[in-house]
Formats: structure tokens, C-alpha cells, sequence
């Protein structure tokens, strides 16, 4: 299948994006980067979003009112924790470098 | 969503979140540009979210007013309200809502689907993400839990685990095949058969959801960052797998950073500890049993000291090493210990902190912790920089550490830690070791150190152990 092809092009690129883009990173920003990587797949709302907006019968609405609630925690809580955990660098991070 | 209307400009929008996200990580990787990354990473969800809403079609709006309202306020308020010391296992839940999320978009998918047929690609794709969305979720909240010290952060391990963990896998993995095949063979399907596939499918969900909890059951509390790390990693494969499912390539490309970054800071973690992956997952600190049993006698020859003393120890020292672990975070005791290196400092005392790889329950947990105590950035030592420099330090002040500064795993082979690097704290001219107990650490062994000549222990809550010193060093 071409379409599942394309797709796993796309995912196995990204895999190699992610593996690059944080290889440097310093201990010290372990915990506000795990965070941070925590909110981003809240993602999942777009396809909770794509779900719930169809409306599907009983089961499949309370599954989808439950996923985007989930998500929803996942996106807001995950930035807003992360945001708070980096506040406290602020005006003392001048960079050691 | 194959029906939903995958516009161009929606398309766009994807990639521009792709983009951000990307942009935000590597912001992230760097101290004074991280705030700008979370920052940048939020507007790409921003883009993307506003994108699906105002571009797919969406024709009932009620369940998803309502969701986000919930959600908002939930997710708003516990980050909010959370201490930093509970920082770990608000992570954990959040990762677990989103691994939940991700395994329900995709039943909710094959719910819609399956009447029709669904192809073998979608239908790997669906059954993957819904096994590995339910492992995250529930791992996740057993992962909480052992952090909240609502249930006991010791392994739990009985005989024949992992015959049972097989055991369960193997079920899940005999149902996803089957009803994947099932869906090939079959469509368009009724009745009988469509009942038996829907009931098929969510008996796989509760099985991968025992999965979880046996998963992270016998893993011990000094693990937990290595797993909440390894957790975070599957709700990215999770959510990737469900853009598969749904075709959607943000959520590929979204999913596939997160797991990729979550293994990459497992490794790390992993390599801190100098134990491989499979050894924290499925050795368990095995020998915790023998070893308690071995050392219950516990170290006979520990000297405590009084607070007068300490405080003249620290008051006339050259160089001070602060060395801080949970016990800290428990306490509360990041600014008293800032109040402490200040009152040092003005009698010209260095202070310095060293901060090892695992110390606390997550990585660069003590960092946040001191830099809400005001702690100078540049004041904090990784391990490889401040291990050279114990032999100069006249005073180690461990505080609520145990396990990394344990000398035996740089000498005792029977040790479960054996091969752990370790701070060297036993290298110091003297060492103080505040503990609330003589109660052995997370990995449940004796710590040789204590009984070592240069060290001394100082009984009680950091907290209030630490205020002490800082009273009777300004009267020293």
C-alpha cells in the first residue's frame, strides 16, 4: 500500500528528527523537556477532535467526550506545568556557555 | 478520518504545527532559550488544534465543547496547583490522559469502522495504538501512585511474573490478530459477528491495561524516572500510530519526535545508572530481598552529631558540596538549604551542588527544585565535573540522598547498584549525612558509607535540620 508507505516515510523521518534535535541536551532541562515532549503528543486531541466531530453512536460519543477531555488535559496541563518549571530559570539562566 | 474534508490549507496548517514543534525541542535543549521553546511548541498545538476545528467539517459540536471545557479546567488547575516537589507524578498522569486519549480515538475509530471492513494496515495501525494507549494509561497511573506514596514504592514481584506478563501479551497480541484477520475476511460483517469483533476488541483493551499495571507493578520507586521517561515515549508511538490510523500526519510526525526524544532521555537515564534498559525493566533490583535479609542488621558504627557541631564543621570549611536527593524534595528544605549556602557564602565559604544523573524521582528534578530556591544556575555540578573535586572538599552536606552517594557500587560486586556511578562523597574530607532515619534508601541496601570515619549523621527532617544550621551558623 503507497499510503501506508507515505506514512511510515513520514515516521521513521520524524523518529530521526527527534533523536537529533534533543541529543544535546543538558541535564538540567531533562525534567522541563520531558514535559514538554508530554504535552506535544498531546496531539492526539486533532484526531479526538476529528473523532468526536463526526458524532458516532452512543458508545463510540462517550468514547470520544472522554478522549477529548483526556487530551485536552494532556495539552493544557502538560504546557502550563512546563511553563511553571521553567519560570524558575528565568533571570538566572544566563546561558554557561 | 477518511470523510472528514482534508483540505489544503488544513494540510498546511499540519506542517506549520510539525515545524513549531520541531523548533520548540530544540529550543528547549538549551537553557536560555527553553521558555521560548515551550512557547513556540504551544502556538504549533495553537495552529494545529485551530486548524481541525475551523477546517475538517466538524458537524457535532457539543461533545467537543464540553471535552475541552472539562479538560481545560482539569488540566489548568492540577498544573497549577501541584507542588514542585509533585512535579513527577503530575507528569505521569498527564502522559497517561494523553495514552488513554490516543488508545480511545483509535476504538472509537474501529467502532466506526469495523461494520464496513477495515483494511489490514488500518487495522494493525488501530490495534497497536489502542494496545499501546492502554499500557501508557494505566503504567502510567500505577507509575503515580508509587510516587504519590499511595501504594508502596518497593518492587512487587511474586513467583512466575513474568511467565504471567508473557501470558497476558500473549492474549492481547492472539486477540489484535485476530481481529485484524477477521476484518479482512469478513466484510461487510452483521449480527453475530459484529458483536463477537466489538466485544473481541475491548476484551484486548482490559487485557492491555492489566498489562500496565503488571508492567510497572515489580519496578521500584528509584526506577520510576527511567519508566515515567520509557511511559512518555509510548504515548508517542501511541499517538503515532493512531495518525496512521486516522491518516493524519501531524499526529505522525508529533508522535514519532515524542517517542524518539523519550527513548533518547531512556538511554540517557539508562546509561547515568549504567544499567541497561532491560535490567531496570525486568531485573527489578531482583535482589532486594536477599540483600534486605542479608543487611537487616543495618550499619552498626554511625556517629551522629549535634547540629553545634555540624555548624562549626560547615562555618570555617574552605569548600561545602551540597548533595541533594529526595529526601530534600520530601522536606521542602530547597530554601532553607539556599538560606544556608547564603549564610556560607557571607563568610566566604564556596558552595557548590552536585547533582547526580537520578538523584530525586526524575531527571534534573533537583534542578527545578534549587532553581525555585533561587540556586545560581552556574552553582549546580554534574556529576562528572564535581567528582574530581571531593578530595578538595572539606565538607559534603548530603541531604536526603542515599542510594547515589552508596561507595558500594563502586566496590561491592554483590551489590544490586554495583556499576551505578556514584558521587564520590566518601572522598571528602568530612561528610554530614542529614536523614530523617537509619531506613535504607529506594533500592532497599545498606549504605557502607555511614559507617566510614569521615562521616557523621545528623538525625531528622531536613527541613528543620537544615533551619538549625543555619541558626547556629550565624552563631558560629
Amino acid at each position: 500500500m503507497p499510503h501506508l508507505v507515505a506514512e511510515l516515510t513520514v515516521f521513521i523521518l520524524a523518529v530521526f528528527v527527534g533523536f537529533e534535535v534533543i541529543s544535546k541536551v543538558p541535564t538540567t532541562l531533562h525534567t522541563p523537556l520531558m514535559s514538554a515532549t508530554n504535552a506535544i503528543h498531546g496531539i492526539v486531541l486533532v484526531g479526538a477532535l476529528l473523532v468526536a466531530g463526526v458524532a458516532y453512536p452512543p458508545l463510540g460519543a462517550v468514547f470520544s467526550l472522554i478522549a477529548v477531555t483526556l487530551a485536552t488535559i494532556n495539552v493544557v496541563g502538560g504546557f502550563a506545568v512546563t511553563e511553571r518549571m521553567l519560570q524558575m530559570f528565568k533571570a538566572r539562566a544566563p546561558a554557561k556557555k | 478520518m477518511t470523510e472528514a474534508v482534508s483540505s489544503y490549507w488544513v494540510d498546511l496548517a499540519y506542517l506549520v504545527t510539525g515545524v513549531l514543534f520541531i523548533l520548540g525541542l530544540r529550543y528547549l535543549s538549551s537553557p536560555a532559550t527553553a521558555r521560548l521553546g515551550n512557547r513556540v511548541a504551544a502556538a504549533g498545538m495553537l495552529v494545529g488544534l485551530l486548524a481541525t476545528l475551523i477546517g475538517t467539517g466538524i458537524v457535532s459540536w457539543w461533545i467537543i465543547v464540553a471535552g475541552m471545557v472539562l479538560g481545560t479546567a482539569i488540566g489548568l488547575f492540577s498544573a497549577l496547583r501541584v507542588k514542585m516537589t509533585a512535579m513527577p507524578q503530575m507528569v505521569a498522569l498527564f502522559n497517561g490522559a494523553g495514552g488513554g486519549a490516543a488508545a480511545l480515538v483509535s476504538t472509537a475509530e474501529f467502532l466506526s469502522q469495523y461494520r464496513a471492513g477495515i483494511s489490514y494496515d488500518q487495522g494493525i495501525a488501530i490495534a497497536l495504538s489502542a494496545i499501546i494507549g492502554c499500557l501508557s494509561f494505566s503504567g502510567s497511573i500505577i507509575a503515580f501512585l508509587k510516587l504519590q506514596e499511595l501504594m508502596t514504592g518497593r518492587p512487587i514481584t511474586y513467583p512466575g511474573q513474568q511467565v504471567v506478563n508473557a501470558f497476558v501479551l500473549l492474549v492481547i497480541l492472539g486477540a489484535a490478530v485476530a481481529i485484524i484477520a477477521r476484518q479482512g475476511v469478513l466484510p461487510p460483517m452483521a449480527g453475530y459477528a459484529v458483536q463477537s469483533s466489538a466485544l473481541a476488541f475491548v476484551g484486548m483493551l482490559a487485557f492491555a491495561l492489566i498489562l500496565g499495571v503488571l508492567f510497572v507493578l515489580p519496578i521500584g520507586g528509584a526506577d520510576m524516572p527511567v519508566v515515567i521517561s520509557l511511559l512518555n515515549s509510548f504515548t508517542g508511538l501511541a499517538v503515532a500510530l493512531t495518525g496512521i490510523a486516522l491518516g493524519n500526519n501531524v499526529l505522525i510526525i508529533s508522535g514519532a519526535l515524542v517517542g524518539a526524544s523519550g527513548t533518547l532521555l531512556t538511554i540517557l537515564m539508562g546509561k547515568a545508572m549504567n544499567r541497561s534498559l532491560t535490567n531496570v525493566l525486568f531485573g527489578a533490583f531482583g535482589a532486594v530481598k536477599t540483600s534486605a535479609a542479608a543487611g537487616a542488621g543495618g550499619p552498626q558504627n554511625v556517629r551522629s552529631a549535634t547540629l553545634d557541631d555540624v555548624a562549626t564543621m560547615l562555618a570555617y570549611a574552605g569548600q561545602v558540596v551540597v548533595v541533594p536527593g529526595y529526601g530534600m524534595a520530601v522536606a521542602q528544605a530547597q530554601h532553607s538549604v539556599k538560606k544556608l549556602a547564603d549564610e556560607l557564602e557571607k563568610r566566604g565559604v564556596a558552595v557548590k551542588y552536585a547533582i547526580h544523573p537520578v538523584a530525586g524521582r526524575m531527571p534534573g528534578h533537583m534542578n527545578v527544585l534549587l532553581a525555585e530556591a533561587n540556586v545560581p544556575y552556574p552553582a549546580l555540578y554534574d556529576m562528572e565535573d564535581i567528582n574530581p573535586e571531593f578530595p578538595q572538599t572539606d565538607v559534603a552536606l548530603v541531604i536526603g540522598a542515599n542510594d547515589v552517594t552508596n561507595p558500594a557500587a563502586r566496590n561491592v560486586e554483590s551489590s544490586p547498584i554495583y556499576g551505578m556511578p556514584i558521587l564520590d562523597v566518601d572522598r571528602a574530607n568530612n561528610v554530614v549525612v542529614l536523614k530523617r532515619s537509619m531506613r535504607s534508601g529506594f533500592a532497599g541496601i545498606d549504605n557502607p558509607l555511614y559507617e566510614l570515619p569521615n562521616c557523621v549523621m545528623l538525625f531528622g527532617d531536613a527541613k528543620s535540620s537544615v533551619d538549625g544550621l543555619v541558626t547556629a551558623v550565624k552563631g558560629a
